[in-house]
């Protein structure tokens, strides 16, 4: 990085552009400020400032209750919340060593699946727009809409959704929600099929992103990526296989991966999760038929916020609901991590506690932040055309980015 | 879970490293253990790239403040064998007048920003290190925010001490 002569603006001898690629450009999705050096069309260097939207949610988190760290996690990763939400509870539940029915985990999975497909369908439909094709992108936002209407059923909101809680949900999956997953899982495949036959085996668009942004397995591994870009490069290292969790292990799903690692790799793997999603939901819409109805949280009163009207009514239930948010629990002094697939990769939580009502430390291994730290330098010598669209299958969210 | 149990790791890592590594734990199956500023660089080779153990993969690298501690200042890492599936936690405590670290660029690119990260929140400086500037915070910051001694809070609130929460 940064080897090439550097001139003033002004110096005669300076022959490359300074290009400032955000913070607010159209074609970064997000607030990302690239300082690119260009020679022509060609990136000669470039470096990635960030950390525009950066709101301490690691210091927040050290001075919230545990169950009010979720809406932080909400905004990491906004394109894919219920995975950052979910994977914050499973943290908590694996630090008090509560054991979730499975039902619970997998009502868990169809969410998670869920925002699984609306994470890839906003990143494949924005790098069809970024090589100018805007008709797929405008298919795919309308089943966006449905799966968002699905959460909107079962918590009320539709982007931070703050969905669940620790042990289970806050209220069990109405039938006006099973409904419409049955319907999304009916109506979804025809478009997504669809959209494949629009770009899959599309002249202009294998063009435009095949060998674009190729890697290495190696350096993908080096720069610690992970998820569907690191897939793409031919390492099948899935969170949800290597280290199951809402019992994945119950499930029958593949892991695509990719060979190059270029941007048309990327595409397929994550067109393809699309369809192993849809499988796994469908495994576990079945799976739901044998469970027990009604079961929607674990059986753990001293962690878990009692209902309502029980707290009106009921002595014990208040008593819990007072400790439950004035903290007064304990909780083991003990130190734990745990990793969820998120929408674009590992998304860690490494939870520090000292038994107080807050964590001592909370640190979010944060995929798209590890991610990108590759951009800068994988951009050199590339068309500036080309590293727009390298971004965009990066997939970078600001939220997660900056934390 | 991994193919390599974590008896293996702590044998191979005793047999070399001896005194150097803390006794190690193993909270949630995972294997902790604890060294100091010069045995980090060497410890991550060895791990690295024996050929047994191959913890190939860095997820993670942050920092920690125990301002009633000696040394105050933690850097942790999470490493992964992605070969056998098998993570571990590496902790080393620095003093907070003079949080200095070897670098693991040498060993992993990514390293770079969460290093910058840990310096941007902590302080640390990771020796060796190419580019070792601010990432998330403002250049001009002068303090290390994530440290325990700035509060988060207004200090002049008195209804959310947390005295009153049982802490």
């Amino acid at each position: 990085m940064n080897n090439h002569p550097v001139y003033t603006d002004n110096d005669p001898q300076k022959e490359t552009i300074t290009l400032n690629l955000g913070p607010t450009h159209p074609a970064t999705h997000g607030v990302f400020q690239n300082v690119l050096e260009l020679d022509g069309e060609r990136i000669v260097s470039g470096v990635s400032t960030i950390g525009y939207i950066h709101r301490a949610f690691e210091k927040i988190a050290e001075h919230r209750p545990f169950y009010q760290i979720t809406p932080l996690t909400d905004r990491l990763n906004y394109c894919s919340s219920p995975i950052n939400n979910m994977g914050w509870h499973m943290t908590v539940e694996k630090l008090l060593n509560i054991q979730t029915p499975k039902r619970v985990d997998y009502l868990r999975v169809i969410i998670m699946e869920l925002s699984r497909i609306s994470d890839h369908l906003i990143c494949n439909g924005i790098l069809g727009v970024d090589t100018g094709a805007f008709t797929g992108f405008l298919y795919l936002m309308e089943e966006r809409e449905h799966i968002y209407e699905i959460f909107e059923e079962v918590c009320g909101a539709r982007l931070t959704t703050n969905i669940g809680r620790i042990g289970g949900f806050e209220r069990d999956f109405n039938d006006i929600a099973f409904a419409k997953i049955r319907q999304f899982l009916v109506k979804f495949p025809p478009i997504l099929k669809e959209f494949e036959t629009l770009f899959n085996r599309n002249r202009i668009f294998i063009e435009r992103t095949s060998g674009v942004g190729a890697v290495t397995a190696e350096t993908a591994l080096n720069y610690s990526w992970s998820g569907p870009i690191l897939r793409a490069t031919g390492v099948d290292y899935d969170v949800r296989a290597n280290e199951p969790y809402a019992s994945y292990q119950d499930f029958d799903f593949d892991i695509p991966v990719g060979t190059t690692g270029d941007v048309y790799d990327r595409y397929i793997v994550r067109n393809e999760e699309m369809w192993q999603s849809l499988r796994i939901i469908e495994q576990a819409m079945q799976k739901l038929e044998k469970e027990p109805k009604g079961v929607f949280h674990a059986d753990v009163p001293e962690f878990y916020l009692p209902a309502k009207e029980s707290v009106y009514n009921n002595m014990e239930a208040l008593i819990y609901h007072f400790k439950i948010v004035m903290g007064e629990i304990d909780t083991p002094k003990t130190e734990v991590y745990h990793a969820v697939e998120g929408g674009n990769g590992e998304l860690g939580f490494y939870l520090v506690n000292d038994g107080g009502r807050s964590p001592y430390r909370l640190h979010f291994r944060r995929p798209s932040f590890i991610n990108y730290q590759m951009y800068a330098p994988m951009s050199s010598g590339m068309l500036l055309s080309d590293a727009i669209i390298n971004m965009s299958s990066l997939n970078v969210i600001a939220g997660e980015l900056d934390a | 879970m991994g193919t390599l149990s974590n008896q293996v790791v702590i044998q191979k890592l005793t047999a070399r490293f001896a005194d150097k590594i803390s006794v190690p734990t193993e909270p949630f199956g995972l294997l902790t253990l604890e060294t100091n500023a010069e045995t980090i660089a060497e410890l991550l080779r060895f791990l690295k790239e024996d050929k047994e153990l191959q913890f190939n993969y860095l997820t993670d690298i942050t920092g920690i403040h125990y301002p009633e501690q000696e040394l105050a200042i933690g850097v942790i890492y999470h490493l992964h064998s992605l070969t056998h599936n098998v993570r571990i936690r590496i902790k080393v405590f620095l003093s907070a007048a003079n949080p200095s670290i070897p670098t693991a660029t040498t060993l992993w690119e990514g390293s770079n920003w969460m290093e910058r990260e840990t310096y941007d929140f902590y302080g640390v400086q990771f020796e060796g290190h190419p580019d070792l500037r601010r990432i998330l915070n403002v250049d001009d910051m002068t303090v290390f925010p994530m440290r325990k001694e700035y509060p988060l809070e207004d200090p002049n609130r008195v209804d959310k001490k947390d005295l009153f929460f049982g802490r």
